[in-house]
């Protein structure tokens, strides 16, 4: 029986043990140095700030694995030696392999910053990331202020969770205005707003100079670069996005770039090891989309379709029509298709942008200026379908059509508040169009003949 | 992890801690109570309506005063900060002791109203003769235990309602809902009846008297409707009783079923529901208590089933108990009202199993061979028994049994005593016979689903955590498929806590709504095909 094991429990490692039982009965085996368990790491933060307990944040109950035939080792990997087939854990015990999915996942940047390694600097990342910040922040009287650095989806929650326990929170952000090198102006700008609502104290194109210790080790203050501004505090959160994790893999003769190199196919350069989720670097981006995509969602993608391939069905990863979601504090973020930000965008692709004239609610919808294609949709605080925008890229729909059409692709709950008319008044405004809102139709959405 | 302690202070750290002003609240209301406490020990107080009004005021705004506390500072979103690190509600101390405290309740509620100061003779003395004054006003008659429960039942839907609608400001669907539950308690289950039974005796009753009667209790959930004496009382009491009588009939077998077909078992359970009203109320903060194991759904199917087999036969053995043989007087007799029974048991059963077979798991198959057999075989005894005995019991035995086990211990002290340890829907997910029966058309014959929206899962978790009827929504959601149970009362709050908009309660056709495909979109089409090859 074929022995397929698989370093790293998150949703890529995850997902493909599951489709790989599903297909085959292969022996899997699921080595991970983090938790016993699988567990949603998007919902690490929903710990601290005591939604939930750890156990929550666990999608299957602990007798699932034993169930599945999937075995779970707690260990890590500290080499890899591809002539033998073998992983040797903790330095001691080794473990022969058929074949070897490599799936484990980032780690948060640093970038040199004098200090980065005092004691109370850490990152947000893994399961002992969390217990480190409930020793480092476990309230405010211990944390007298906390400073992140670093504008990004990890920097947000993090300085949300930490308002949760009322801890005074300084958000450094490099960029002039939040996240702005993926949102467009008017979004990044209603962000920067709800940040300042939530009493965070966010300092717009600022850059970390130095972390300052104390006598004994642990961080005292930050020095911000240009004003060289001291700002004591007892927590540095780094929140500067995330490397992939493979550092142990150096001597192994796997092909590694910033990640571990693979083809379309989730094969490295050595035969029988594969790597998917934020570890894997595509040679060619596909697409639009970055060669080293840390999104769960693209994980749990790999995961599906390196499974077909392990199972005797070589296939290649396709993923779909981007998309992606987000919540920065109480307002709710999703895409679908591409919409750029005025730094990266293409000279045709136009914004239509529709904010609200009171709440924090705002769209954007991004279009090719000569076609009028629709190339993609970002959503703050109104939910939307994603079976109907992943629907209408496939069809090509205009930007034209897409606002006729845009209550049938309205999540939202019952009851809410529409925003259509609106939204396509403002479009007939700008682009001296008269087009009229249709109404939501289950035969559309549900596509009933 | 859990460098958090469940210790009994009061105070502590944020997102734990509680505001001076919020402490002056729980003061308030703890006085309110105080009041109601002092009487129960016949503390005589000397303006009865004056005390009673200062009791329940103090508690309402109690209630207010901190909730207001607790939210009006806030923005508008998702209010969970916190909820596993009170004791309150995690099941620490607080939460053990005020399960406790509830649970002594009931029990003397149900069991010793003496204490509360009910007299058969004389007047009332105690906490019962506090709540006198607001009785005469509304019925013209003086308190029992069930006016005093029910008038602290309306305040902790009012108060913990505007607590709820303060929380969930920003989401339409739940202030919505919660304006209707605080209606159809205050209006239906409260006021109404109890004027109702100013009319007994009037002409317009024809001098009769009818029952106490909750409009919006429907059969089986008032498992009593049709018994003797309330069929006297509708019968005695011209047109409106008679009209009362088959309206009762009604909302079991045609408006319910409408209903539920259109909006789900949603449409009673999270709007209208005296029961449901108060857990989403009062019940709020107990939410997340529920057992979501897979363990715990397989005894909910057998134990809920076995309560709607229970009141079955116990209604069937009391309405025949008082119907009579002779055809000539009455047209229903006892072996008319039986055939009929097991006819519309069999029409059910049969259409279940020829058209909806696929739908059903496994063991609920079994489930309903086993009980339909059991139904036949108990009516078959009928015929085989003497006078006085239905199927192998006594009406009146099969009567008492279900009124002390289910409607007292099940839905009473256990169903909301335990709130603060196993969640504030027990009764409603393991209990309730009337749900039980909504979930099955829920299940099999509705437009109702909480849609998964394609791929946006991220498994957090919030959803099952927050769902009160222990439902794991993530197993469904993660998988992209659309979440059709039919314990689910469509209270709305695993959308609401979704931080990635993920799901959302909504009616359609049909067609598609159990889809058991893993579709995941936006990975490849084709992959997506071979991922569902079973």
């Amino acid at each position: 029986m074929e022995n397929i094991v698989i370093i790293g429990n998150g949703i890529a490692g995850v997902t493909a043990a599951r489709h790989i039982r599903k297909l085959s009965n292969k022996r899997i085996i699921i080595i991970s140095a983090e938790t016993d368990h699988f567990f949603s790491r998007t919902a690490l933060m929903y710990v601290y700030m005591g939604h939930m307990k750890f156990e929550h944040i666990q999608p299957f109950e602990d007798w699932f694995w034993e169930k599945n035939r999937i075995e779970l080792v707690r260990g890590y990997v500290t080499q890899v030696n591809p002539k033998e087939k073998k992983l040797t854990i903790d330095n001691v015990s080794s473990l022969h392999y058929d074949k070897l999915i490599i799936a484990t996942g980032s780690k948060p940047n640093k970038f040199g910053w004098p200090g980065q390694d005092l004691h109370g600097v850490q990152g947000l990342y893994s399961k002992q990331d969390l217990d480190l910040l409930e020793v480092n922040a476990p309230n405010k009287e211990a944390c007298k202020r906390a400073v992140i650095v670093g504008g990004g989806l990890i920097g947000i929650e993090l300085a949300e969770m930490l308002r949760s326990r009322d801890i005074p929170v300084t958000f450094l952000v490099r960029e002039t205005s939040f996240w702005n090198g993926v949102l467009p102006s008017g979004e990044s700008q209603m962000i920067n707003e709800h940040i300042l609502e939530h009493h965070i104290d966010l300092r717009l194109g600022t850059n970390l100079k130095e972390i300052v210790s104390d006598e004994n080790g642990r961080v005292k203050s930050v020095i911000i670069a240009d004003t060289n501004e001291e700002i004591p505090c007892n927590l540095v959160g780094l929140t500067a996005g995330v490397t992939p994790n493979i550092d142990f893999l150096k001597d192994s003769g796997i092909e590694l770039g910033r990640g571990v190199k693979v083809n379309r196919f989730l094969e490295t350069n050595i035969k029988d090891i594969y790597a998917i989720g934020d570890c894997a670097e595509q040679h060619q981006a596909i697409g639009n989309r970055r060669p080293i995509e840390a999104v769960w969602y693209t994980g749990r993608m790999m995961g599906e379709t390196l499974a077909q391939t392990i199972c005797g069905n070589r296939i290649a990863y396709n993923p779909g029509h981007w998309f992606n979601s987000a919540k920065f504090l109480d307002i709710e973020y999703q895409t679908y298709g591409w919409v750029f930000s005025e730094r990266r965008k293409a000279a045709h692709e136009m914004h239509f942008h529709w904010r609200h004239p009171e709440e924090k609610i705002c769209i954007t919808i991004a279009f090719h200026q000569d076609s009028r294609q629709f190339l993609g949709i970002n959503t703050f605080g109104i939910r939307m379908r994603h079976e109907v925008f992943d629907r209408w890229l496939s069809e090509e729909r205009t930007v034209d059509f897409v606002l006729e059409h845009l209550a049938d692709a309205n999540f939202d709950p019952e009851f809410y508040k529409k925003h259509e008319s609106g939204i396509v008044s403002k479009y007939n405004a700008d682009y001296g169009t008269s087009i009229k809102p249709k109404k939501k139709s289950l035969k559309r959405i549900f596509q009933i003949a | 992890m859990s460098t958090y302690d469940r210790s009994m202070a009061l105070t502590g750290q944020p997102p734990k801690t509680i505001t001076r002003n919020q402490k002056l609240a729980t003061l308030v209301g703890m006085f309110g109570l105080a009041v109601m406490l002092l009487a129960a020990f016949n503390v005589s107080f000397p303006n009865k309506t004056l005390w009673l009004t200062i009791s329940l005021s103090a508690l309402f705004s109690g209630i207010l005063w901190f909730s207001w506390e607790a939210y009006s500072q806030k923005l508008p979103g998702i209010k969970n900060d916190g909820v596993w690190f009170k004791s309150i509600s995690s099941k620490g101390l607080w939460g053990w002791m005020a399960g406790i405290a509830l649970t002594g309740f009931y029990i003397i509620l149900y069991f010793y109203p003496e204490y509360l100061g009910l007299a058969s003779k004389g007047g009332n003395k105690g906490v019962i003769a506090l709540f006198d004054p607001l009785s005469k006003a509304l019925s013209g008659n003086p308190a029992s235990q069930w006016f005093v429960y029910g008038t602290l039942y309306t305040v902790a839907i009012l108060a913990f309602g505007v607590k709820f609608l303060w929380k969930y400001r920003h989401n339409r669907y739940e202030r919505l809902r919660t304006f209707s539950v605080m209606f159809f308690q205050t209006a239906f289950a409260f006021i109404i009846p109890e004027l109702m039974a100013r009319l007994n005796g009037d002409k317009l009753l024809n001098g009769g008297s009818l029952p106490y009667y909750d409009l919006k209790n429907v059969w089986p959930l008032n498992y009593y409707n049709f018994e003797g004496y309330r069929i006297k009382g509708f019968l005695s009491s011209g047109d409106i009783g008679f009209a009362l009588l088959i309206f009762g009939i009604l909302s079991i077998f045609v408006i319910t079923p409408i209903l539920t077909y259109k909006y789900g078992k949603r449409w009673y359970c999270s709007w209208v529901c005296g029961c449901g009203g108060l857990a989403e109320t009062a019940g709020d903060s107990f939410r997340q208590l529920s057992d979501k194991s897979v363990k715990a759904w397989r005894i909910e199917r057998w134990v809920v089933h076995s309560v709607v087999v229970f009141v079955t036969l116990m209604t069937t053995a009391v309405i025949y108990s008082y119907l009579g043989t002779d055809t000539s007087k009455y047209w229903l007799t006892k072996s008319t009202f039986l055939i009929g029974v097991a006819t519309l048991l069999t029409l059910v059963f049969g259409w279940v199993m020829l058209f909806k077979r696929e739908q059903l798991q496994k063991d609920a198959q079994y489930g309903a061979i086993g009980y339909f057999v059991i139904i036949m075989a108990l009516i078959g005894f009928h015929f085989f028994s003497g006078e006085g005995h239905v199927f192998l019991f006594k009406s009146e035995t099969l009567r008492k049994s279900y009124s002390f086990l289910i409607g007292s211990i099940f839905s009473g002290v256990i169903g909301t005593g335990f709130y603060p340890i196993f969640g504030n829907r027990v009764w409603c997910r393991f209990g309730c016979p009337m749900a039980a029966i909504l979930g099955f058309q829920q299940r099999l014959f509705s437009r109702f689903r909480i849609t998964t929206n394609g791929g946006q899962c991220i498994s957090c978790g919030n959803c099952s955590t927050y769902c009160e009827m222990g439902i794991d929504v993530r197993a469904y959601a993660q998988k992209g498929e659309n979440i059709v149970r039919s314990s689910c009362v469509g209270c709305g709050i695993c959308s609401a806590v979704c931080p990635r908009g993920v799901l959302k309660l909504e009616n359609g056709p049909q067609k598609g709504r159990i889809d058991s495909n893993q579709v995941l979109l936006g990975n490849d089409v084709d992959l997506m095909d071979l991922v569902n090859q079973k």
